[in-house]
């Protein structure tokens, strides 16, 4: 199958609401999928993103909102009908029917010939991988089979979009890494819109195009991987993917923003948030000489390394700074470098680059 | 902060996607109703019925003359007494037998359960019939229990077994054993092991640790067990009727008595919500110690 | 004789330790065991009396069974209400437990209470309501009367074993199915229906004994030609003993148990062939 974005659908969602009693799964989200990407719903459990997925695929109503595929309305068309294919968790395999007839399934629903079923069915098997195990029961396979078979059902019918709901989670680390790459080459050959359920960060960040942070039922941020890393817009989303730390940042009366009284930014007109942070990706600190001048353009920490953890390729510093605030940096571990010199309680002078700064309003919890 | 859903009416889709959702739930429910017009038929109208005549007197008209005569007449009283009796005596009896019993099923190794249960299933599985006219063949006059205990020389004259309360008894613990040991040996199975290897780590001996670990924590399942035989001896109309001999009058029985004498359908009926009441009451009491709804009920 | 002194539970107590309870356990299992079967033996006695153990065995009381119109035509009857009671109770009872199961609203716990009633009001209630109802439109001593009220007795006990299997079966390949392009109707049938096989034959089963061992409301609905077995049965305990009872029985046990053991046996090849 050829990749061919055309034959894929943009998926938009607008202002989506779900509330179970007073509780709101998702309040008033809207997320505009582009045709053909790999879009990974990512949020901690509970924070919606599972109800989300199934209202696009129908087995969710919703309270209110717009679902459209495309230029298609589908928000109160039944699940049957949405042409979309999808991948639960456990797989949900058909346990009386073999591998074969689980993944023909869609296509006897569709009333294909027997010919072409069969030769869709083979062609969908050989792309994962599992050609030779057509006659075979479905309790005659492993977790990473069970998997693919589960794929292999769900795209054989040609759907325009594709949906999995966290598939990968029952696997093993190492399995579960593979299956990871070997789903984003699938994406690249099918070229079919994917929107894709995870609470695992590092997973969001090896598969998707783009990622949706979702938390307590609202869209926190929309962005590629880069941005998402690089530019989070808040504290949830600054804490959640990848690690940091932040120290405190001071406005002042005319909307600058400064750390140690240098400024390292200006708050966007209109904003009325007093506090602000400064949010530091732990790799993007850079041990200084200590009695080294100050290059313009770095901002500097000055205080005592509290911890120091060799994990092999890295070493994480704790440093408590003089003014309290702690901080972390991950260095790199290589022979003959600084931190084999480095003690518990010695005074350390850190840096980072202004262009690595992230700057966002609030104050971490 | 966005505005909560009640003052937000002109939200996105609402009504079609609430006409959509109700359209459903309809359809899904429709699935129920053949099983409920049947009971409706069965139960509800009936039931409605015998209620309704039971505030007739026999002249036609609406009085509390059946209900009266229930509180005067001696006989009356003495039927509730005995049924409360035996119901009683029937759930105790059932405990001190049954325990021991789903005791041990519950503490032998899983794989053997199977074939100890079966005698446990087998009278379960037997009509309450033969199972009552087996009692009465044995413990009548020359029945086997007299016969083998003259034989045997336990005593010399025949004992009254039969047509009597202790036959009624014999009878209705046998028949009612298997509803106190199937969901007691279910609960006493749930019971978690690590707080028996607690309590013995604790200093425990293994007495002690089975009279206040084990015995407490099996207390729900006893409850629950004791209350299906409860409610069933109350309604409980074949064996005594059988095994009684007419002395041992239980109110299901008057109930028949009276239909069949005097074809009186007010004092009948009465007596038939007397007993339709002290059952939803003591099922009612029960629902406070036990969670009875979610045993049955699945979620989406 | 080793194992006496290993272990029996986490408390570390023997299994020497605890022979009063197996010795118990296993009196109390002879007294359930005993009176059941006893009946038996006893069927072949040659004497009016039944006596055990019998002195000529002989096969009379079988005979006169099969002789005697009266039982001949109550077994017609028990079977055909039974059988009638299966395949009615069966697919009400399985729709009432899917819808029920699968929708989860409020109304739902109220038909589900409303459904469980049959097993909560006293038998003796439900028959003579009936009888008094039912006598009102003619639908006294008739098939059709004693089938309704036989299937709404099974209608809860259905209900239960298939809400049970639903509650360990993955609705989520109704989902598939359904996101694969099947109807809500055509995914129950082709899927979850086949992996229900077991529970469903279970409750037709439990529904065709509830019938045909039923008493109570079998002697006030059933009469005259069309008595049941069980009413003939407990009409002949009040008024004599007939040592045909004896052989009747033996045959229900035999009926009962054959037909719950076949079932365990067919429920233990199907788990092993998974």
């Amino acid at each position: 199958m050829a990749s061919d974005r055309s034959a894929s659908l943009s998926i938009s969602i607008t202002e989506l609401t779900k509330s179970y009693g007073d509780v709101f799964a998702l309040n008033t989200v809207s997320i505009d999928v582009k045709a053909g990407e790999f879009l990974t719903l990512l949020g901690p459990s509970g924070s919606g993103k599972t109800t989300l997925l199934m209202a696009i695929a129908g087995f969710n109503r919703p309270d209110s909102g717009r679902i459209c595929f495309g230029d298609h309305d589908v928000t109160v068309l039944p699940p049957h009908k949405r042409e979309v294919g999808m991948v639960f968790q456990n797989y949900a395999l058909f346990p009386h029917m073999s591998v074969f007839e689980n993944v023909a399934f869609p296509l006897k629903l569709r009333k294909i010939g027997t010919e072409e079923k069969h030769q869709r069915v083979m062609e969908a098997l050989k792309t994962v991988q599992l050609s030779d195990y057509a006659e075979r029961g479905i309790d005659q396979l492993s977790g990473g089979q069970r998997q693919r078979v589960a794929l292999a059902r769900a795209f054989v019918f040609g759907p325009k979009i594709l949906l999995m709901d966290e598939p990968l989670s029952a696997l093993d680390k190492k399995l579960r890494e593979e299956m990871q790459i070997e789903l984003k080459q699938l994406h690249r050959q099918l070229g079919v819109t994917t929107v894709y359920v995870t609470h695992d960060q590092r997973e969001a960040l090896t598969m998707s195009d783009r990622i949706a942070v979702i938390n307590e039922g609202e869209l926190a941020q929309i962005g590629t991987p880069r941005e998402i890393y690089n530019a989070p817009a808040s504290h949830f989303v600054a804490g959640f993917i990848g690690e940091s730390s932040s120290v405190p940042v001071t406005r002042d009366t005319a909307g600058n923003l400064l750390y140690d009284n240098i400024k390292i930014g200006k708050a966007p007109a209109g904003s009325k948030d007093k506090k602000w942070s400064l949010v530091i990706r732990p790799e993007r600190l850079s041990l200084t000489e200590p009695k080294a001048r100050k290059t313009a353009g770095r901002i500097y920490f000055q205080g005592k390394i509290s911890e120091l953890v060799y994990q092999g390729e890295t070493a994480i510093i704790m440093i408590r700074l003089n003014d309290g605030q702690e901080l972390t940096a991950r260095v790199n571990t290589r022979a003959g470098d600084d931190v084999d010199t480095l003690s518990v309680g010695q005074s350390l002078r850190v840096a980072i680059d202004k262009k690595d700064m992230i700057i966002i309003p609030g104050e971490a919890r | 902060m966005p505005t909560p859903l009640s003052e937000n009416t002109d939200a996105l889709n609402a009504d079609k996607l609430k006409a959509a959702e109700r359209r459903e739930t309809l359809t899904i429910l429709a699935l129920t109703l053949p099983a409920i017009i049947a009971v409706f038929l069965v139960i509800v109208v009936p039931v409605g019925w015998l209620f309704s005549l039971s505030f007739l007197d026999s002249s036609g008209q609406l009085s509390l003359d059946n209900y009266q005569k229930m509180i005067e007449y001696k006989s009356y009283i003495r039927v509730f007494k005995t049924t409360f009796n035996v119901s009683f005596l029937t759930t105790f009896l059932c405990i001190l037998i049954g325990y021991p019993l789903a005791y041990f099923l519950s503490q032998i190794p899983k794989k053997y359960v199977g074939l100890f249960m079966l005698t446990v299933l087998l009278p379960f599985w037997t009509s309450l019939l033969v199972r009552t006219y087996a009692w009465l063949v044995m413990l009548q006059r020359n029945g086997l229990i007299n016969n083998f205990a003259i034989e045997l020389g336990i005593w010399d004259t025949p004992v009254k077994l039969a047509h009597n309360l202790n036959g009624t008894l014999i009878g209705m613990v046998h028949i009612m054993l298997p509803f106190l040991v199937l969901p007691l040996y279910a609960a006493m199975r749930r019971i978690d092991r690590h707080a028996l290897q607690a309590a013995a780590n604790l200093g425990a001996t293994p007495v002690q640790a089975f009279w206040q670990v084990f015995v407490p924590l099996s207390l729900p399942g006893v409850v629950a067990g004791s209350l299906i035989v409860f409610v069933l001896c109350l309604g409980f109309y074949v064996t005594p009727a059988v095994l009684g001999g007419g002395k041992v009058i239980l109110v299901s029985m008057q109930i028949t008595a009276i239909l069949e004498d005097q074809f009186n359908w007010g004092a009948a009926s009465a007596l038939g919500v007397v007993l339709l009441v002290a059952t939803f009451a003591v099922l009612l009491l029960a629902s406070r110690f036990l969670k009875l709804d979610s045993v049955m009920f699945g979620r989406r | 004789m080793m194992w006496f002194r290993s272990a029996a539970s986490e408390t570390q107590i023997t299994h020497g330790q605890r022979i009063w309870l197996y010795c118990l356990a296993f009196i109390i299992m002879c007294l359930l065991v005993i009176p059941t079967v006893i009946v038996i033996p006893m069927s072949f006695s040659d004497s009016q009396y039944l006596e055990f153990p019998p002195q000529e065995w002989s096969l009379r009381w079988y005979q006169e069974y099969l002789d005697t119109p009266r039982w001949m035509n109550a077994t017609v009857t028990s079977f055909k209400v039974a059988a009638l009671t299966m395949l009615v109770a069966t697919p009400f009872g399985t729709m009432a437990a899917y819808g029920l199961f699968v929708s989860g609203s409020r109304l739902g716990k109220a038909v589900f209470f409303l459904l469980m009633t049959p097993m909560i009001v006293p038998v003796i209630l439900i028959a003579i309501g009936t009888f008094y109802v039912f006598g009102k439109v003619g639908l006294v001593n008739s098939t059709l009367g004693l089938v309704l009220a036989h299937t709404v007795l099974s209608v809860p006990i259905v209900m239960i074993i298939i809400t049970s299997a639903l509650r360990t079966y993955d609705l989520n390949q109704e989902r598939v199915a359904q996101s694969l392009g099947s109807t809500r109707i055509r995914a129950f049938f082709e899927i979850t229906l086949p992996q229900l096989k077991f529970s469903i034959m279970t409750a037709a089963l439990l529904a065709f004994l509830t019938s045909f061992d039923e008493v109570i409301i079998s002697i006030f609905l059933s009469g005259g030609g069309n008595s049941t077995l069980t009413k003939q049965m407990f009409s002949a305990l009040r008024d004599y003993i007939d040592p045909t009872i004896a052989a009747i029985s033996t045959l229900m046990i035999v009926l009962s148990t054959g037909l719950m053991l076949g079932l365990q046996f067919i429920g233990d090849k199907d788990t092993r062939n998974d």
